[in-house]
């Protein structure tokens, strides 16, 4: 098994990492007994997701997935920004190992799981 | 940016000598070992020199080493062999669940064929008792399998002790040696062994050769067929320069036993008094002291053991999560599952394991690098946040 390049630099160098000041929505998703545990926070101005930010406990594919989808989240519509699919997630970062996709996917739920959050915070 | 290799148990470097006597053969000696002609006779020569070698390590007789293409195959071997042999006296076999998938999965073979296996529980350490191996022994049972060292913990496991309970009930005991042989004293004799693994490119001889120690008048049926080689249980023309590495290495090895195992406990611990004073949260996997000299696996907290591997490699230092084989796997290491530890601490493990080529500069850098790649790694860890914020409300 072998990261790509754009992983291996996502890994190194973490984009968007560290807590949120009041985030306007958390998506937390995964459990320590899985190994992977992920935080991510956004901050929403209008209908757009001007920052996010995430905290993750995982192996090199998680830490990466999680670095690479608040990137691509940053200055989305928060309807944009659900079309993002995990398989874009693992294209983004050049592919992922198969046995590592469920990163991705756990990647993905993290931000659909934070804009969630947001509409629930917004209704309340 | 120097490679620092702690990965020993995974495999190891060829040591020079070995490497110069395998090339002497590669270079004159292609003979076939089993032709008359003097370049076959001269392989035959060589490789039964390294039979000797490896008969007198074990303290057995020289038509008692069987060579085979490595551990793998050696446990196969015996496992097989035996249960095939013996499937007319009895259809079960004691083994316990810390052993390598080699004997776990050729065990889990036999169960689908019908077989009854029992995967003996261990302590906290990864130690088996060998009172459980006897309170298990029932009159259908025909192997006892249970490893001298483990791979991942480095925990040694109490040979005689199961050896003597084999032998009172005239149970036929195999070990996988693979981890210890050559490092820790072995007599298979003294300590009731009827089948021993081993393998050359964990004791820096080269990959795709090992043994199988088989004591005489073992029951034992070959899982291959073809020629006469190896007393007809190993058939196929002999792996002539590897084995003659392996005899070398293990010579080598020998010789210079006790003063590098206890340079290698020494260095090991060393490693493990710099974590503990260094790194916050962490603990010891594996026996305190019955354990091999070279093999320090710890967990992490908070962490995750790729995420280390990966941080520690970029700092040119290779070590293991979980073991080699399973590292591609997502399961939580059936070792350190055996040993009671819960799947969130176990996924934080790492396996460092010394061997010759390492020196006290080793252990320095590893103590300047590790804590640095545990805390930067802890940053961003949700739940040792939330840890440090229960800490807070606590105190």
């Amino acid at each position: 098994m072998a990261y790509s390049e754009k992983v291996m630099d996502h890994f190194r160098h973490p984009r968007n990492v560290g807590e949120m000041e009041s985030p306007d929505g958390i998506g937390k998703v995964g459990n320590p007994v899985c190994g992977d545990i992920m935080e991510l926070y956004i901050k929403v101005d209008g209908d757009t997701i001007v920052d996010a930010k995430f905290q993750t406990l995982g192996c090199g594919a998680a830490i990466a997935t999680s670095s690479m989808v608040t990137e691509m989240v940053k200055g989305k519509k928060i309807d944009e920004a659900l079309t993002i699919s995990n398989a874009m997630v693992a294209e983004a970062l050049g592919g992922l190992p198969s046995q590592k996709m469920h990163c991705s996917v756990l990647a993905e739920e993290a931000l659909k799981s934070a804009i969630d959050d947001y509409h629930k915070k917004q209704q309340g | 940016m120097g490679r620092i290799y702690v990965d020993n148990n995974a495999t190891t470097p060829v040591r020079p000598e070995v490497g110069e006597a395998m090339a002497g053969l590669l270079r004159g000696c292609y003979g076939n070992p089993s032709t008359l002609y003097c370049i076959g006779h001269e392989a035959h020569v060589e490789m039964e020199l390294a039979r000797d070698t490896m008969a007198g390590i074990l303290g057995a007789d020289r038509e008692e080493i069987i060579f085979t293409s490595g551990g793998t195959e050696s446990d196969n071997m015996a496992i097989f062999g035996v249960a095939r042999a013996l499937k007319k006296k009895g259809n079960h076999i004691i083994t316990s669940k810390v052993e390598h998938h080699a004997v776990l999965n050729s065990c889990k073979a036999l169960e689908r064929e019908g077989w009854s296996v029992t995967y003996l529980p261990t302590d906290e350490y990864g130690m088996v008792a060998s009172a459980d191996v006897e309170k298990a022994i029932t009159p259908q049972t025909v192997l006892i399998s249970i490893m001298h060292a483990n791979n991942e913990v480095g925990t040694i496991e109490p040979i005689a002790e199961i050896g003597r309970v084999a032998k009172a009930h005239k149970v036929t005991f195999h070990t996988d040696a693979v981890q210890s042989f050559g490092k820790l004293p072995i007599n298979v004799n003294e300590m009731g062994i009827d089948l021993l693994s081993a393998s050359a490119h964990k004791i820096y001889g080269t990959k795709g050769v090992g043994l199988l120690y088989v004591r005489k008048g073992t029951k034992i049926l070959p899982i291959l067929f073809g020629g006469h080689q190896e007393r007809s249980l190993r058939p196929g023309t002999e792996n002539v320069p590897g084995i003659v590495g392996f005899g070398k290495a293990a010579e080598l090895l020998v010789a210079e036993r006790e003063v590098e195992e206890a340079r290698l406990a020494r260095m090991r611990d060393r490693l493990w008094d710099g974590i503990q004073k260094n790194i916050p949260h962490i603990r010891l996997h594996g026996h305190p002291t019955m354990r091999l000299a070279g093999t320090l696996n710890v967990g992490f907290d908070f962490v995750e053991g790729e995420s280390i591997i990966l941080s520690l490699d970029e700092h040119g230092i290779c070590a293991a999560s979980g073991s080699a084989c399973t590292s591609d796997a997502l399961e939580p290491s059936h070792v350190l599952s055996a040993m009671g530890i819960p799947p969130e601490r176990s996924h934080g493990a790492i396996r460092f394991s010394l061997g010759r080529e390492n020196t006290e500069k080793d252990i320095d850098k590893l103590l300047e690098v590790l804590p640095k790649v545990v805390e930067n790694l802890r940053s961003f860890s949700p739940i040792y946040k939330e840890f440090l914020r229960e800490q807070k409300t606590a105190s």
